[in-house]
């Protein structure tokens, strides 16, 4: 039988821009707010993964926060960095090897959309040269498939936007701060048809820190702390359609969002409407729509209905990605992940503020999805005590 | 015409096909896998039709490696000229990603004819890309 695992600590940095801090010193400060938030010092952390995607080792770190040579593992798995790094934390303790475990995740990217390097995803040059190998397009034609095939309008896509900006302007963390209404977000210019620029998030800055904890230490330093009850991590299961294919099998394969899913839902024991509040990775309006399915949360082509009727909102029947997303924090890639549990941990232990999902939610759910086809699922629960 | 964008990328018959890969169990991908990947993959020329499985605009000049108009030395997003995306469904074969030209956005939809052709990309280079049938014969050879 394994240790239970908690987090008693989360920390952020403002997502965005903050010029003149690297991406590093954005983790510092997150692992730092982390270590306040749970009454810890950083000589108490016995062990610790993180890392960034274009930002550097998190193990350097330790020049700012202290040479307590403790084990830093570096954690470099492109969009799962951070929910990589929570597993391999959570498990540290969850073994019984550590009582006091950091997961960390920070980045800093270029504006601009991703130009990735073929050869680092094993692919000819030619799919870069002539312009196929862009993240925007993959989630395009995922979506535009999946409006024909499901009814989903292109209303819906904008009124994804428009709750994630409404959520962001009541987030202190969040980068985007105005709310933009749905007859802007449909006519913005568009990007990759049907998705307009407000419809994509951007690279951006920030970091998210958490601090995990057995229960054995957790109730000896009296912590306030939320339950891991689930961490899952999947890639590609055969013939799956992800971002970067030049060619797709036409026999239709799984996904590996569903079969993180799948795998968190059956580790805690709980069903999709046991969840109280979600964060669903949100590269654009159109995969939040098509995550809500993915994950369970309803059926392929409902949420036309969810979206029409305010279903996901704050105060909904399932609140989606409460702090904005993506879409209204910007996607530091090596953070991301972090971010959604550190939100998720924010709602749990009702510090969400003007955000504050009603109604005591008991069980947070948080997915990640990601190059080259790998998801992160994550399930939290408040016990009631 | 231009040269190829890779030499191995289609065939060099009079009417080019679009080169894949077949592996020993029948299964065919596309492209055709490089380097040690290629063992025991046969080049398979794939279908010269299709049907349109999803499809999207490129309304953005893509960051390097694209090396399409707006790329170049001086050049930038002025320079840029949209294209259409999509994934053509080979019957029976593979869905391949490919460019889509002598149509407009407003035309596509799930299942349109399509057929193989080469286009010029850039100053040096032709790419292959996918039009409707119907466009075949308005346009000269």
């Amino acid at each position: 039988m394994s240790e239970n695992v908690h987090i008693i600590g989360a920390g952020i940095h403002p997502f965005g821009r903050t010029d003149g801090r690297s991406g590093r010193e954005q983790g510092v400060y997150a692992v730092r707010e982390a270590l306040k938030d749970a009454g810890l010092e950083w000589p108490d952390i016995e062990c610790a993964y993180g890392g960034s995607a274009a930002a550097g080792n998190a193990d350097v770190m330790v020049n700012e926060l202290g040479l307590t040579s403790l084990p830093f593992t570096n954690v470099a798995n492109g969009c799962a960095t951070g929910g990589s790094a929570l597993a391999a934390a959570s498990q540290a303790i969850a073994s019984g090897a550590h009582d006091l475990a950091l997961a960390v995740g920070f980045d800093k990217h270029p504006r601009g959309a991703f130009n990735a390097k073929p050869a680092d995803y094993g692919l000819p040059e030619w799919y870069g040269q002539t312009g196929m190998m862009l993240t925007t397009q993959f989630f395009a034609l995922k979506i535009q498939r999946y409006m024909q095939l499901h009814g989903i309008s292109r209303t819906t896509l904008g009124r994804v936007a428009e709750k994630a900006f409404r959520n962001g302007t009541i987030t202190p963390h969040a980068w985007r701060r105005s709310p933009v209404d749905l007859d802007t977000i449909m006519n913005a210019a568009m990007v990759n048809d049907p998705l307009t620029r407000f419809m994509f998030c951007s690279p951006a800055e920030g970091a998210a820190a958490l601090i995990l904890a057995s229960e054995r230490k957790m109730k000896a330093l009296g912590a306030d702390g939320v339950k891991i009850r689930a961490v899952t991590v999947r890639t590609r299961p055969p013939n799956s359609f992800e971002v970067f294919q030049p060619g797709i099998s036409i026999q239709q394969g799984g996904k590996p969002t569903v079969l993180a899913s799948r795998a968190a839902f059956e580790r805690a024991g709980v069903g999709p409407e046991d969840i109280s509040v979600a964060q669903l990775q949100d590269t654009e309006s159109g995969a939040e729509i098509m995550h809500m399915a993915e994950n369970g949360f309803c059926k392929d082509g409902e949420q036309e209905e969810w979206l029409a009727n305010g279903w996901s909102e704050i105060g909904g029947r399932l609140p989606v990605n409460t702090d904005g997303g993506c879409l209204a924090c910007g996607e530091p890639v090596g953070a991301s992940g972090l971010r959604q549990v550190y939100e998720n941990v924010q709602q749990l232990r009702q510090r969400g503020g003007e955000r504050q999902v009603p109604g005591k939610p008991r069980l947070a759910y948080s997915h990640v999805y990601g190059a080259p086809g790998v998801s992160a699922v994550t399930i939290l629960e408040r016990e009631r005590v | 015409m231009g040269q190829k964008i890779d030499p191995s990328l289609w065939s060099d018959d009079p009417l080019p096909h679009l080169m894949g890969g077949k592996r020993a169990s029948g299964e065919i991908v596309f492209p055709m896998p490089l380097g040690d990947a290629a063992e025991g993959v046969e080049p398979h020329k794939l279908s010269r039709r299709g049907r349109l499985w999803s499809w999207t605009s490129q309304d953005f000049l893509p960051k390097a490696p694209y090396e399409g108009p707006g790329s170049g030395p001086g050049e930038g997003p002025p320079d840029f000229l949209p294209f259409l995306i999509g994934y053509v469904e080979l019957p029976g074969e593979v869905i391949v990603q490919s460019r889509i030209v002598d149509a407009r956005l407003e035309d596509l939809h799930l299942g349109l004819e399509l057929e193989f052709c080469i286009v010029p990309f850039n100053a040096h280079h032709d790419t292959f890309a996918f039009r409707p049938l119907a466009a075949t014969d308005t346009r000269p050879a």
